[in-house]
């Protein structure tokens, strides 16, 4: 067991912010790469046009799902001091939901906003400014969300303890849907770039 | 049949415009842009024993902000008091806002490269350019408040817990695409 380093104290505070800012840049590179810098390459994912948001998020998540699960298979890397994050179920499911309603009406998440605000878009630094003035509203209310904020606290559990099954049974399946999700994404895309095409060329052949 | 045409005859397009110096380059294959990214993240764990985020980093600022404006409000209140007591001894010296500054950086970067950065609105024909202004406020400000209620964003919930599992992570996500679809119908006219 050697990793993660800064938990076994290969190297102290400052350096991490260091490493922090290297990796964001890691980041910051490829979400641009993606197209995620612009609201109408993200959007397309909910008018099926284009699923590029799909395709490259869940190819991130397993990509990072099968390298953690390797590498503390082989023993580099200790995976009960990796951070999960506490499931809070009820604010989750609701947060969930008013972050889709938001990444519809306002076209970025947060990482995107700041990739696209870094490219140019004028639309990308005002959702900033609306997702301050967003944390700035709940902060003010947090007296009287604290209750629900901090309900249903089911601690950090993942997928695996919740359904009593290995955690190589739930990468395996996670993968295979993902598999199945990417053929999918291409057909999508076909039949509904294949109509949108054809609603702006008159007469075209399907 | 004519759809793939069109998307084959504008990819060389851009392709082409591209070489000739008079427009952007085409984004790179999802795939392969999917796995630089989980690379990153994965590097994040192995280095940090944790993973990306985004909106704690404008956490850290409205915290700031608050306190600047009324130190003693901000300090009665639990939540902006854990952004300003991080540990680091400074509200900025943290993780988060090190690494949305690396993003900035990053972002602008492949944006050079590829020739993609320049000053403009992103939106459909259909909307004009303040109306779209004020949708990107409001979609910021739902989102911010989501954010809080679920601990956390795209960056930190769906994709760095997606990949450790986390149950509520998952739970999450699908909430995510499942408010984005059920608006988009309503909203076409700002995209289409």
């Amino acid at each position: 067991m050697i990793a993660p380093f800064f938990k076994y104290g290969l190297f102290g505070d400052e350096a991490s912010l260091i490493l922090a800012f290297l990796v964001g840049i890691g980041f910051g590179f490829f979400l641009e790469r993606a197209g995620f810098g612009s609201a109408r390459k993200l959007t397309a994912q909910f008018y099926l046009t284009d699923l590029t948001v799909f395709k490259v998020m869940f190819t991130a998540i397993i990509t990072a799902l099968l390298g953690i699960f390797y590498l503390s298979w082989i023993g580099w890397v200790d995976l009960s001091l990796v951070y999960v994050p506490n499931t809070y179920l009820a604010p989750q499911i609701l947060g969930g939901l008013l972050l889709g309603f938001g990444f519809i009406v306002g076209g970025y998440c947060p990482g995107t906003s700041v990739v696209g605000t870094a490219t140019g878009r004028f639309d990308g630094f005002i959702f900033l400014l609306g997702l301050m003035a967003g944390i700035f509203a709940f902060g003010e209310a947090y007296p009287l969300l604290e209750g629900f904020v901090n309900s249903t606290d089911l601690g950090p559990i993942t997928l695996p303890e919740a359904l009593h099954v290995s955690y190589g049974l739930v990468v395996f399946a996670v993968v295979a849907m993902a598999v199945v999700g990417f053929w999918g994404a291409g057909i999508v895309e076909r039949k509904f770039a294949a109509k949108s095409v054809n609603d702006r060329i008159p007469n075209a052949e399907a | 049949m004519a759809a793939t045409v069109a998307t084959e005859a504008m990819k060389a397009g851009a392709a082409a415009r591209h070489e000739a110096g008079t427009g952007p380059a085409p984004y790179m294959n999802p795939y392969l842009a999917g796995v630089g990214l989980g690379l990153v993240l994965l590097a994040t764990f192995v280095l940090m024993g944790r993973g990306l985020g985004a909106s704690g980093a404008f956490t850290s600022v409205v915290a700031v902000g608050v306190e600047a404006a009324a130190p003693e409000h901000a300090r009665a209140n639990e939540f902006y008091v854990g952004y300003l007591e991080n540990g680091f001894g400074h509200p900025f010296k943290s993780f988060l806002v090190f690494e949305v500054l690396g993003l900035m950086v990053g972002g602008f970067l492949s944006g050079a490269l590829a020739g993609r950065n320049r000053r403009t609105v992103e939106k459909g024909p259909r909307i004009s350019t303040r109306g779209r202004l004020g949708l990107a406020f409001l979609g910021g400000g739902l989102m911010g408040v989501g954010s809080k209620l679920a601990r956390g964003c795209t960056s930190g919930q769906a994709l760095s817990g997606g990949a450790v599992l986390s149950v509520g992570s998952w739970a999450f996500m699908l909430m995510v695409f499942a408010g984005a679809y059920a608006l988009a119908y309503f909203v076409r006219r700002q995209w289409l």
